[in-house]
């Protein structure tokens, strides 16, 4: 079989239970698909095709002896800040570029175990601070649908590698929005599960109380394979959540009809590009054909979102960031007087700029005289904005919005304004804050064919109600069908 | 609130970063045009409200009291830039 590298891993689970393909010819299919496409897409951070094909072997000799699991022999890309242990792991980061670890996150742990492919790591924004992958130490990461857009971040290289069919599926993370923004503007699937969900053990930390782990695919089906795959509670992370989590496979192709989905004014009024208007009226055309109520609802606090995660974020990221110091692990400055000398010296060689910025206000909202003002303001607010989502979630099983503004803009287009780069996470940001389970599957094309996600956000824990309804979705408008050119746009 | 040319100077300090001239004005007029931006938050009645630190409900994670292996000395010091014997190796910090 010739297409192997273009199926979503439920359908290649089927084709090697019947044994009509082998893990290995799939893998070597999606190898030969990033062999053509990737010197244009640069998706990847780091690739190690013997490793996959030694992974995938292992694989076929499982699924012979039938002690497989759901997952076996399908290749997956992870995001390069998830520890794999001996392999470079960089975080996008000069800081980190020889770094090995020697131990594996529990997300990677679990692929292992179920024996999935891991193909390489895939590129992101530095330490996953940025919405276009454009601040990584390795270049920026294209969009498939357009060679000169970028693909979103900061987990762009894992929506890029999925678009593109370089890899069956991927991981990623989420701080503000940092996989649902790359899904809607690469037309894939890519979930953001609710704080808690999955294990962050592993995870190179950004901002602690807002990362979260989640899945990338071609359609919802792989999504909920995925989820089942990587939720669940951990011992080694003290925040992952002691919940019994449901087969989310069970909630695909059912029935909708019955239930209600909130739509919040100050959403709504927020959206100023016409083909994201389009596509969210389409889709909510949709959900009605399907029986599914709206209704109204408000979110008052949401406004001050951005501006409150653009304090809390930075000031998790200064402290989280300090222990890049050039002693016990990453990029240590040569030449330097004493050991606050070789700190300073060795963090300004070894961070970026955006980095360096988040740091720089982290430490200044942080800092004696501005905590209250900053800091504890923020976290009040963001008790202000989880407060309206509990409300809102008493009338409603989901909410839905877009995913960005507009779709993908061009690659050097917001980098050096910051402030327009942040505001790009005006929509996924809210659900961060209140640390709920939010999901992008493609809503439609603009009218230049380009890609744009409507977004699905649901209460603590419901996850399965993103599945049930995207699902339901996906199957009637087949939005989710649509691949890229893979040309400059 | 608006940020100066010496608070930039104090806050590369704390932050322990070096920048250069060049760094240290770009960053004094992004600063300034972010911070500008989170003064939106004084509109906020806060007023009697707690500050929310997780999402979650944190609670003390307990285990048993049981030694389980941990990383060997060599995986430990395997990224270090400098080590000596089993220690990571520093610049002289005590004249």
């Amino acid at each position: 079989m010739s297409d192997l590298f273009s199926k979503s891993a439920h359908e290649l689970m089927s084709l090697l239970r019947q044994g009509k393909t082998s893990s290995v010819e799939i893998t070597q299919s999606v190898l030969d698909r990033i062999k053509e496409v990737e010197p244009d897409v640069r998706a990847f951070v780091s690739l190690d095709e013997e490793a996959a094909l030694e992974s995938a072997r292992r694989a076929d000799s499982l699924l012979a002896s039938g002690a497989s699991s759901p997952l076996t022999g399908i290749p997956i890309a992870i995001k390069d800040n998830m520890c794999f242990k001996g392999r470079r792991t960089t975080c996008g980061s000069k800081i980190l570029e020889n770094f090995k670890p020697p131990y594996n996150a529990t997300v990677v742990e679990k692929l292992e175990r179920e024996g999935m492919v891991i193909l390489g790591s895939a590129n992101m924004d530095e330490f996953a601070m940025g919405s276009s992958t454009e601040t990584s130490h390795w270049g920026p990461t294209r969009n498939p649908w357009g060679l000169d857009l970028t693909p979103g971040g900061s987990s762009g290289g894992s929506a890029a590698s999925v678009a593109a069919c370089e890899t069956t599926v991927s991981l990623g993370s989420d701080t503000g929005g940092s996989i649902r923004l790359p899904a809607s503007y690469c037309g894939v699937s890519g979930m953001k599960p609710t704080y808690g969900s999955v294990s962050r053990f592993g995870l190179v930390a950004y901002a602690s109380s807002l990362d979260q782990i989640g899945p990338f695919a071609r359609d919802v089906n792989d999504i909920a394979l995925l989820l089942n795959l990587i939720c669940g509670h951990d011992p080694m992370d003290s925040t992952s959540a002691p919940v019994n989590h449901p087969d989310f496979t069970a909630f695909l192709n059912t029935s909708v009809g019955g239930m209600t989905i909130g739509a919040p004014s100050q959403f709504l009024e927020k959206i100023e590009n016409r083909d994201v208007e389009n596509v969210l009226a389409d889709a909510k055309r949709v959900f009605e054909d399907l029986g599914v109520k709206f209704i109204e609802l408000s979110l008052p606090h949401l406004d001050y979102g951005i501006a409150a995660y653009y304090v809390i974020a930075p000031c998790e990221a200064s402290s989280n960031l300090a222990r890049y110091d050039g002693v016990k692990y990453g990029f240590r400055a040569p030449d330097v007087e004493g050991m606050i000398d070789m700190y300073c010296k060795s963090r300004a060689a070894g961070f970026g700029q955006e980095v360096k910025r988040r740091i720089m206000l982290g430490t200044y909202a942080l800092s004696s005289g501005y905590y209250d003002a900053y800091y504890l303001k923020a976290a009040k607010i963001r008790t202000l904005i989880t407060e309206d989502f509990k409300k809102a979630f008493e009338s409603c099983d989901a909410i839905l919005c877009p995913t960005a503004p507009a779709p993908a803009f061009r690659i050097g287009e917001k980098i050096d304004d910051p402030m327009q780069m942040y505001l790009t996470d005006v929509f996924t940001i809210p659900v961060n804050m209140a640390g709920l389970p939010g999901i992008s599957i493609p809503g439609g094309l603009s009218s230049e064919g380009l890609p744009i996600g409507i977004q699905l956000i649901a209460s603590h824990f419901k996850e399965s109600k993103l599945i049930q309804l995207s699902s339901a979705f996906q199957n009637c408008a087949k939005r989710h069908l649509a691949r890229p050119s893979l040309k400059v746009n | 609130m608006k940020i100066t040319p010496e608070q930039v100077d104090y806050v590369a300090v704390l932050g322990r970063l070096h920048l250069t001239q060049e760094e240290k004005a770009k960053y004094l007029s992004q600063l300034d045009d972010i911070l500008k931006y989170m003064d939106t938050l004084a509109e906020v009645d806060t007023e009697n409200v707690p500050p929310m630190a997780s999402p979650v409900e944190l609670f003390n994670p307990l285990r048993d009291d049981v030694v389980k292996p941990s990383l060997p000395i060599e995986a430990a010091l395997s990224n270090a830039p400098s080590i000596e014997g089993t220690s990571f190796k520093v610049p002289k910090i005590i004249d």
